[in-house]
């Protein structure tokens, strides 16, 4: 899991052009809207194409959006729960 | 009504030109992407949104930015403050970004944060969220810089008092051929009442012209 982590904070922050923000910075349980990194509307987007793309990972129902992207570390959680062998 | 340019900024390869003042970049660069952030650097602005626009809106923000730097606020009331910009390659360098997204049926990831910028009024709108501009705009797209163009629009806007402040100018990019020319315009008593006597540019096809060619 910890490898997965530090995997998605590259990953996140070379998708959404994080300049500036270090995979250190970022802790794992913190959110990622709001008062997180300060994500808006179209990063969340960016992230269910993030999941399709790396992951193979299709998010059918928006709604469970708001539970798996609210931190990397429920991202690695649902990656890690989902994912095909 | 007569209309004046009261401060203009652009920027091109060889650096920024801020009314009558030349800047050279401190580095030199080949490609536009690390010429921008150089310059983004430089002038010390914190808006970490900057990073995540297409390569247009970023020449148009940082063009924006260099310039109401020396603009009078009171000239420009945001609420009342119009942008009409121009360029010839509309918003093609990001289509064809947006496009390398799609092309293969089998690698078909289109990415929003690309496809939001598939139209050049988005490079608008990013200046009129920094800047709280809430006159009306419009982008035109024509072959060449066309003042012509540029002087109808604008004169009209405030003949119909749409605006009383107007950045009119040209903001092209494609690939890392790159060219801006941003002017802010408003009516000559006004500036006279908050400047008393300045030197201004009468706003004219031969001003913008002779603008454009210096920059």
């Amino acid at each position: 899991m910890e490898e997965l982590i530090e995997k998605l904070k590259k990953e996140v922050i070379q998708q959404l052009n994080l300049e500036d923000i270090k995979p250190e910075d970022i802790a794992a349980d913190s959110p990622l809207f709001g008062e997180g990194l300060g994500l808006d509307s179209i990063d969340a987007l960016e992230l269910i194409v993030l999941l399709e793309k790396n992951y193979g990972l299709k998010i059918e129902d928006p709604k469970d959006g708001k539970k798996i992207f609210h931190s990397i570390q429920s991202m690695a959680e649902y990656i890690t729960a989902n994912q095909k062998a | 009504m007569k209309l004046v340019i009261v401060s203009y900024a652009g920027i091109t390869p060889y650096g920024i030109r801020i009314n009558e003042q030349s800047r050279l970049p401190e580095e030199k660069f080949s490609t536009f992407a690390p010429f921008i952030k150089s310059l983004y650097k430089e002038e010390g602005i914190n808006y970490p949104k900057f990073y995540k626009m297409d390569s247009l809106s970023k020449l148009g923000f940082l063009s924006a930015e260099v310039m109401m730097k020396v603009v009078n606020p009171a000239l420009a009331d945001p609420e009342k403050t119009g942008v009409v910009l121009s360029n010839a390659a509309s918003s093609l360098d990001t289509d064809h970004a947006h496009q390398e997204t799609i092309r293969n049926r089998s690698e078909y990831f289109p990415s929003p944060s690309v496809f939001v910028y598939t139209l050049p009024n988005i490079m608008i709108g990013e200046i009129c969220i920094r800047h709280h501009l809430k006159g009306e705009n419009a982008f035109l797209i024509s072959r060449n810089f066309d003042s012509h163009l540029l002087y109808r629009y604008v004169t009209g806007l405030f003949q119909s008092r749409r605006v009383e402040a107007c950045i009119t100018g040209w903001v092209d990019l494609l690939k890392d051929q790159f060219r801006s020319l941003l002017m802010m315009v408003v009516p000559a008593e006004k500036a006279v009442i908050a400047e008393g006597r300045g030197s201004w540019f009468p706003f004219s096809t031969k001003t913008m012209d002779t603008l454009f060619n210096q920059t």
